[in-house]
């Protein structure tokens, strides 16, 4: 049967890929950061799962505003790099797993949860920030093929926190009932504290954040019980993102050892942070 | 003469929002693709004439006037395709909200970003 072996929670702003994409890691600004991946790099490197389910958002890219789907899930053989309207990223597409996305799909409606399904899906910075932050050199190809898991944290109202962390609970059960022996690796993405626009533009909660990276390895239903309007007051408009760090957490048993920790101020707008877990729960 | 709007502490981009913006954000939207990033610059008012704007949303993207285009509807990631044309950044945006100039706006968020409590 598959299993669940980490966990990955990072921000995926579009300068920490641009960083790497123009050599840029090692100047002043960025060189902070990067070394504080360094360790988390390292352990996956030496740990490399099968596939990886990427929960992230669309950022006006793809999706557009003509259907949001709460919850979406890729299921196709491969994933196009989005052009932002900068042309795209210099990274390889991303290769699928369908057999898995099928499974998973089926899994997660039989159990309550009505998924979009993505049979075309060009994917944006917030799937390829991260797996560039799992693995800054791809080369001509991905070490992993990925699933896709699309939340709407653009459009308000947003899938509830609460409904977030249900749905990673559900996706764990779902990943370990997948009748082949194959590892995963489940990626939670956005946040940490930021607001793009308004006179509350330039946002950083250090203390919201720090208490966040903490409580998702400890209590992530406190986390999950936090309303809209509370991630929107603490962590900013944009902040709510981090409520996809809910669906990683709830994939994951309760069986972990967190690997590593980072955090930074800022990248471009935003706070980052990086929290690996691996799970000894399968 | 350039009138710009101030700013709330908040957006959102709830369904009533969306609803206002929607030829808005088609417009900014279109901005992704480099055709109509030169069509655009061409003639940036018979553009928008072209994505049915009103006449207030046309004035806000002629002026780049950022707080009113967020008031008519504007989400913010859409706005950010207009700096694609103007080769600015999400920094540069976000600056304009706050009174402060980019350089400065940069500064504040290098040495920690803006705390509110």
């Amino acid at each position: 049967m598959a299993s669940v072996s980490w966990g990955l929670a990072t921000s995926h702003v579009p300068p920490i890929g641009a960083a790497m994409d123009n050599h840029k890691t090692a100047d002043p600004y960025w060189k902070p950061l990067f070394d504080g991946y360094g360790p988390a790099r390292k352990w996956m490197a030496g740990h490399q799962p099968d596939v990886a389910v990427i929960v992230y958002n669309d950022h006006a890219n793809f999706v557009g505003l003509d259907m949001v789907p709460a919850f979406a899930i890729g299921a196709a053989d491969s994933y196009a790099i989005a052009d932002e309207g900068r042309g795209r990223r210099p990274v390889p597409d991303v290769a699928g797993a369908p057999e898995l996305s099928e499974h998973l799909i089926r899994e997660l409606i039989d159990d309550g949860f009505d998924i979009t399904t993505c049979s075309k899906l060009d994917v944006d910075h917030g799937l390829t920030v991260p797996l560039s932050v799992y693995c800054p050199d791809p080369g001509d190809a991905w070490p992993c093929a990925v699933v896709p898991v699309l939340v709407n944290v653009i459009q308000y109202p947003q899938p509830t926190a609460a409904r977030c962390f249900a749905l990673g609970k559900a996706l764990g059960k779902a990943i370990r009932s997948y009748p082949r022996d194959i590892k995963v690796a489940v990626f939670g993405t956005g946040g940490m504290s930021h607001q793009l626009a308004g006179a509350r533009a330039g946002l950083i909660n250090p203390r919201f954040d720090r208490m966040f990276l903490d409580a998702i390895e400890r209590d992530p239903a406190s986390l999950a019980a936090l309303s809209r309007e509370e991630y929107i007051a603490q962590a900013g408009t944009e902040g709510i993102e981090l409520i996809m760090w809910l669906v990683m957490r709830g994939a994951l048993s309760d069986a972990l050892v967190r690997v590593h920790e980072t955090y930074h101020v800022p990248a471009s707008n935003t706070a980052a942070g990086l929290a690996l877990f691996e799970d000894l729960g399968g | 003469m350039t009138q710009v709007s101030l700013a709330r502490d908040n957006y959102v981009l709830d369904l009533a929002q969306a609803r206002r913006g929607y030829a808005l954000n088609r417009l900014l939207g279109s901005l992704m693709d480099p055709a109509n990033r030169q069509r655009f610059g061409r003639d940036e008012a018979a553009y928008c004439a072209d994505y049915g704007l009103s006449e207030q949303q046309r004035r806000a993207v002629v002026e780049r006037d950022w707080a009113e285009l967020l008031e008519l509807g504007a989400s913010v990631f859409y706005a950010f395709k207009l700096t694609m044309v103007d080769r600015t950044s999400m920094q540069h945006l976000s600056a304009a909200f706050t009174g402060m100039s980019p350089v400065e706006f940069a500064a504040v968020m290098a040495a920690g970003g803006r705390n509110f409590g």
